[in-house]
């Protein structure tokens, strides 16, 4: 048994990258914006389809569409914030809600319309290829996900940290008045901010695609653990986002191992409640002040 | 240099600001007294463009500002140091003092960090402490080091000694004017107003929405209305 634990825990860490890598841009986008984005496994179903259409049309290999579909999800992101949240929501939280709510109805059932629900998959071998590490054995595709979404991670981190933008996103995020006092454009930021979180999906997506498969209801599958992740983190934490991921992605490669495959994502939930008991504000989450 | 003609402004259907005509000129400290709800604080943000007037317009350097975003008014030369300071509480002070530059000065952003460093060896020696942990004194330094970061022309400073123990309200008037000396004009709204008179050479009494005393702080000091009213001598 024991020399399965090893095996589980690093394939569970490959899928908590991912995972990361979702809830990186939704916990960004709430914590900014202040807002649950329920288009958010919407938008990553599109990215796995964008990811899709680019294989099997053009030819053109997941790993390599990163540098068209994650730009293009930057300015999708940008003009949905801009042109449809923004407007629509009128600048009350609640319609905002129902508004990405609608937003992720409208886009799945579209997809469904248009591209049946049917389960798309590319054929790119060399990502079941298997690499070892540590003496266990794990899918390529996953290793490079895994190791993407950490350079990702850390890439957002600098970026947040390090630069201009990145300081007047962090300001917006708690002083909007301020900001707008300093002369930021903060519709602007919004429109930024849920440019970068779109763009992380579509990274995801591109990464998920080689080993995963694309359908209009793919989205369900990694919001409802991007939500968790999000809030296990601690709602609006980047670096909390990224340890509730791996956390999640083990956590469901043991509950797997030890209950079945298809129960893994039990142990999420348990996680999920028993974080809700003992830190309700999430690992790495502020108390409200 | 600041023109202000005729404003009319409010929230709603209420009027706060019936008729304002005032002037600012290069290089001058004016105060702006009154007491609590008269409108101090409604007026500043017509000039930084946070509230459109009714009627009337303000002007700096002749152009017009009514009508234009706050992002534009502070890449003009205007900055506000506002009511209740708003420094970004999740960022350290340093980060907070750079964002003063981020629309206006910001190839000169090193060098302003390095002079209002001088001017504030309190905010100097916290620079990697979260804005959000430092007293209300020191937000307020960092308030105003924040607007000088912009280089402005213009610096609007709403009660900036409110909440300020006795020695640091002398040290912010103090403050006020070294600023000033810098050949930076100065909006200061308050309602400590001897205080406010010591350093401005003109000043505006605001009540109920229209300007019922203006003058040099001089004749002010010596006008026994106001003595009555606001000093109760
Ligand atoms: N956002 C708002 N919505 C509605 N009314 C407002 C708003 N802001 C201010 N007011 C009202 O406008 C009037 C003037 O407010 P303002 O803040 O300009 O006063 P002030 O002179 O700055 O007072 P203080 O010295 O207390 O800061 C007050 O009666 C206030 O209640
Ligand atoms: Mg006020």
């Amino acid at each position: 048994m024991s020399s399965l634990i090893l095996p589980a825990v690093l394939n569970g860490l490959t899928m908590g990258a991912v995972y990361a890598l979702i809830a990186l841009g939704l916990t960004l986008i709430y914590g900014v914006l202040h807002i649950i984005n329920f288009a958010h496994g919407s938008l990553l179903m599109l990215g796995l389809y964008a990811a899709y259409f680019l294989f099997s049309y053009l030819g053109i290999d997941p790993y390599l569409a990163i540098i068209f579909v994650v730009p293009a999800f930057f300015v999708l992101g940008y003009l949905l914030q801009r042109v449809v949240i923004a407007p629509m929501s009128a600048g009350s939280e609640q319609n905002v809600l129902l508004v990405t709510l609608a937003l992720s109805l409208v886009i799945d059932n579209l997809a469904l319309f248009f591209w049946t629900s049917n389960t798309r998959t590319v054929d790119i071998p060399y990502a079941w290829d298997t690499v070892e590490v540590l003496g266990a054995y794990l899918t390529k595709g996953r290793v490079i996900a895994f190791f993407a979404a950490l350079l990702v991670a850390g890439l957002m981190w600098l970026f947040m940290t390090r630069t201009r933008t990145g300081s007047a996103i962090r300001a917006v995020a708690i002083e909007k008045r301020g900001a707008e006092i300093v002369g930021i454009d903060v519709n602007h930021t919004y429109a930024l901010t849920f440019g970068i979180g779109t763009a992380c999906v579509a990274l995801a997506a591109c990464l998920l695609l080689p080993t995963f498969y694309a359908t209009p209801q793919v989205g369900y599958t990694f919001v409802l653990v991007a939500f968790t992740t999000v809030v296990m983190g601690g709602m609006g934490s980047l670096p909390g986002a990224l340890v509730a991921g791996l956390a999640l992605g083990v956590i469901e490669a043991l509950g797997g191992l030890f209950l079945g495959e298809s129960l893994g994502q039990i142990g999420i939930f348990v996680a999920f409640i028993l974080t809700l008991l003992f830190r309700p504000a999430g690992l790495l989450g502020r108390k409200p002040t | 240099m600041l023109e202000i003609t005729g404003i009319h402004a409010g929230y709603g259907q209420m009027a706060v600001l019936r008729g304002i005509d005032m002037r600012i000129g290069p290089g001058e400290i004016v105060a702006l007294l009154g007491s609590n709800g008269v409108g101090k604080t409604t007026l500043n943000n017509v000039i930084s463009g946070f509230i459109v007037p009714s009627a009337g317009e303000v002007r700096f350097d002749g152009e017009r500002l009514t009508g234009r975003r706050p992002r534009e008014i502070v890449a003009m030369g205007i900055a506000q140091v506002p009511e209740g300071r708003k420094v970004f509480p999740n960022l350290t002070v340093a980060e907070n003092l750079e964002l003063g530059a981020f629309r206006r000065a910001g190839a000169r952003k090193r060098q302003n960090f390095d002079r209002i460093c001088a001017i504030f060896p309190r905010l100097s020696e916290r620079l990697e402490q979260l804005a959000g942990t430092l007293s209300g004194g020191e937000q307020q330094m960092l308030a105003i080091g924040r607007g000088l970061m912009s280089e402005p022309r213009l610096l609007i400073l709403d009660e900036p000694s409110l909440g300020l123990s006795p020695l640091l309200v002398e040290e912010m008037f103090a403050l006020v004017t070294r600023i000033n000396a810098e050949g930076v004009a100065v909006l200061l709204v308050e309602q400590n107003v001897m205080q406010s008179l010591g350093v401005a050479g003109r000043a505006y009494v605001l009540e109920q929405g229209q300007l019922v005393m203006q003058g040099t702080a001089a004749e002010m000091l010596a006008d026994p209305k106001l003595r009555q009213a606001y000093l109760g001598l």
